[in-house]
């Protein structure tokens, strides 16, 4: 993400521009031609799409190179827990590059006693493991650190997405290569433009990383690193390298660009805090929320999502009177650690403004903060790793906005 | 006793000897061209060298037209500039004020520059341009050369500005019970802001 305050200001112009998508989704919708009583329908097709009255898309923010860049998901459109392919989160930093399996190639060497070279194919016939599984951007919620907050679900929660991935167990590859004593992080490198390189500690390489090939049950997306890339769980995604091609055991982290100069948390005292890893417990009402406009006084299901890096999400608090009383909401079961888990809670909107909120409590026992929690512990300068809590107001006429700081 | 030992070492001997026999071996050439990761001890950097007037030339044809002349930035980020502002209210993050290595330069700029042609810079070139990055920010004087053996000594100003994460530093203090009070406290200037 890029960091600067002017880059959030014009992202912020460029939010206010954006709202016009709504306009552009009602004009689409009208030139969709509804089925007549008795009109045969479309025939069958080789491979699924939504219905044209179907609208949700990501909201990709403006760079000045499309290459490098986040698009987000509309969690505000979402229903249930997973995320369609689809419509996960991107963040690239060279473009999506089109790899063709047959001719890729993971590679392990560095510290191992047999440097592999390993097929895509070979790898799909190994044991696998499948995980549902949150993938949230280090960077996701930066817009939250600034007085003007994002104005809607999307752009201000949306670099987070939850899928059902395939793979293998990292453990198990770098087994079959044979890690060499003293051996203690692996670099992980892929095969886009700019070879985007992350340092793992080799405890958690051993422990539950997956190498997926496999994403809600069929091959990954080429957004998501078709046909390899990293599952770290819980840990913040631009660790999850995509497009993986080499894995290179070492006694010392590398420090490449992304996890020295880009996502370590800046302090007020100028230190920036390293290799911060994993996403803490969070949580986003999706309904009602920013941009939405609840058509008046009623009883309405009060809706959203909660995650925590660090786990399952043990319980989800709502208040609708600006923080002062909270109660609990339902959770949908099963709760799986580090997956979306949906919270719900009856409320009755009686046409008095209203300051509504959702703060999650993680297995571990970690509260989600507010942002002046956040702020107190680390300042407004560290860009990265926002988890506050997110207020809503649902004004007198039923139009939702955020509640700027 | 002893036979329990016995079975115990045939179980771990079958653990290890267990593998599923993928993979070919390696090739060299293979493990040559992957990204070349460069370590801060400067393990994995190859020959060659670059002078500062060197690397000028190539930041003038290969760089200053995304990130500015003087690399101030443009359609890419400002390469100089902002030491001294990291523990302001407006600080500046750029090679010279924020990386703590100068082997991370010359990594990044092998792999990922130029941003449309990446991989296009020899090493002897990748030398010199990141010898001129690192003088336009003061760090390294102009007849300096940079090679395996000079990059990995050079001291970035803020080498020692990274610390581990406490984490978690916020969130962990509050109790299991809803309704408590950090809970109502927070929240409560929030809801007041929210209504002027
Ligand atoms: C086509 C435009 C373009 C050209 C040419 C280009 N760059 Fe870049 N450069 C970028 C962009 C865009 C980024 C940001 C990439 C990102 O963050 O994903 C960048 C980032 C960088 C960074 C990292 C800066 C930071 O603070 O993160 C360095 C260093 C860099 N470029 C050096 C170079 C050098 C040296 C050259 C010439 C050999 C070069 N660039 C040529 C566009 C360009």
């Amino acid at each position: 993400m890029k960091d600067s305050k002017r880059s959030s200001r014009r992202q912020l112009l460029q939010m206010g521009a954006a709202v016009g998508g709504g306009l552009l989704a009602k004009h689409e919708q009208a030139s969709a031609a509804e089925n007549k009583p008795g009109q045969l329908g479309i025939p069958l097709g080789p491979y699924g799409e939504r219905s044209p009255f179907e609208k949700a898309v990501r909201w990709r923010r403006d760079t000045k190179t499309p290459e490098t860049g986040s698009s987000f998901t509309p969690l505000q459109d979402s229903v249930g827990t997973l995320t369609p392919s689809s419509l996960h989160y991107e963040r690239h930093h060279a473009g999506i590059p089109t790899i063709d399996p047959a001719q890729h190639r993971l590679v392990i060497h560095g510290m191992v006693n047999r440097p592999l070279s390993i097929t895509v194919a070979e790898i799909r016939h190994l044991p696998s493991v499948t995980k549902t599984l949150v993938l949230e951007c280090g960077g996701n919620s930066g817009s939250e650190w600034a007085a003007k907050n994002g104005p809607d679900v999307q752009r201000s929660f949306g670099l987070v997405s939850c899928s059902e991935w395939t793979g293998v167990p990292l453990r198990l590859l770098l087994e079959e290569a044979g890690v060499q004593p003293g051996a203690s992080w692996v670099i992980a490198e892929g095969a886009d433009a700019c070879r985007m390189e992350r340092s793992i500690p080799i405890a958690k390489a051993m422990d539950n990383i997956l190498v997926a090939y496999g994403q809600n049950g069929e091959a990954l997306r080429p957004a998501q690193g078709y046909p390899l890339r990293l599952l770290i769980p819980g840990w913040e995604g631009n660790a999850n390298v995509k497009w993986l091609r080499s894995l290179k055991l070492t006694d010392q982290a590398y420090m490449a660009r992304d996890e020295t100069a880009k996502y370590t948390d800046l302090m007020p005292d100028g230190k920036a805090r390293i290799f911060t890893y994993q996403m803490e417990a969070k949580s986003i009402i999706t309904f009602p929320s920013g941009g939405q406009t609840l058509p008046g006084p009623n009883l309405y299901e009060l809706t959203g999502l909660a995650w925590s890096g660090r786990g399952r999400i043990e319980r989800v608090d709502i208040t609708t009177d600006g923080g002062r009383s909270w109660v609990k909401a339902q959770l949908q079961e099963p709760r799986l650690p580090i997956a979306f888990t949906r919270f719900r809670l009856p409320w009755r909107f009686d046409g008095r403004e209203a300051v509504i909120a959702s703060r999650a409590v993680d297995e571990s026992g970690y509260v989600q903060p507010t942002r002046e929690a956040l702020i107190a512990a680390r300042g407004l300068n560290s860009a990265y790793h926002f988890n506050g809590i997110k207020f809503w107001k649902v004004q007198t006429d039923g139009t939702v906005t955020n509640v700027e700081a | 006793m002893w036979k329990l030992s016995v079975v115990v070492l045939a179980g771990a001997a079958t653990l290890l000897a267990q593998t599923y026999g993928i993979g070919r071996p390696a090739t060299p050439e293979q493990i040559r061209d992957l990204g070349a990761a460069i370590a801060p001890d400067g393990t994995g950097l190859p020959e060659g060298s670059g002078t500062v007037a060197a690397g000028r030339e190539v930041f003038a044809a290969r760089c200053s037209k995304c990130h500015g002349e003087k690399a101030e930035g443009a359609v890419g980020p400002a390469l100089v500039g902002g030491q001294g502002t990291l523990a302001t209210a407006k600080p500046v993050k750029t090679v010279g004020s924020f990386w703590p290595y100068s082997t991370t330069v010359w990594d990044y700029v092998n792999r990922a520059m130029p941003f449309d042609q990446p991989g296009l810079l020899k090493p002897p070139e990748i030398y010199a341009v990141v010898a001129y990055i690192l003088n336009l920010n003061g760090i390294i004087g102009s007849d300096q050369v940079m090679d395996a053996k000079s990059l990995p000594k050079v001291k970035m100003p803020n080498r020692d500005g990274f610390v581990a994460d406490p984490r978690p530093d916020v969130g962990n203090n509050v109790g299991n019970n809803v309704g408590n009070n950090v809970g109502n406290n927070v929240g409560n200037n929030v809801g007041k802001k929210a209504k002027r």
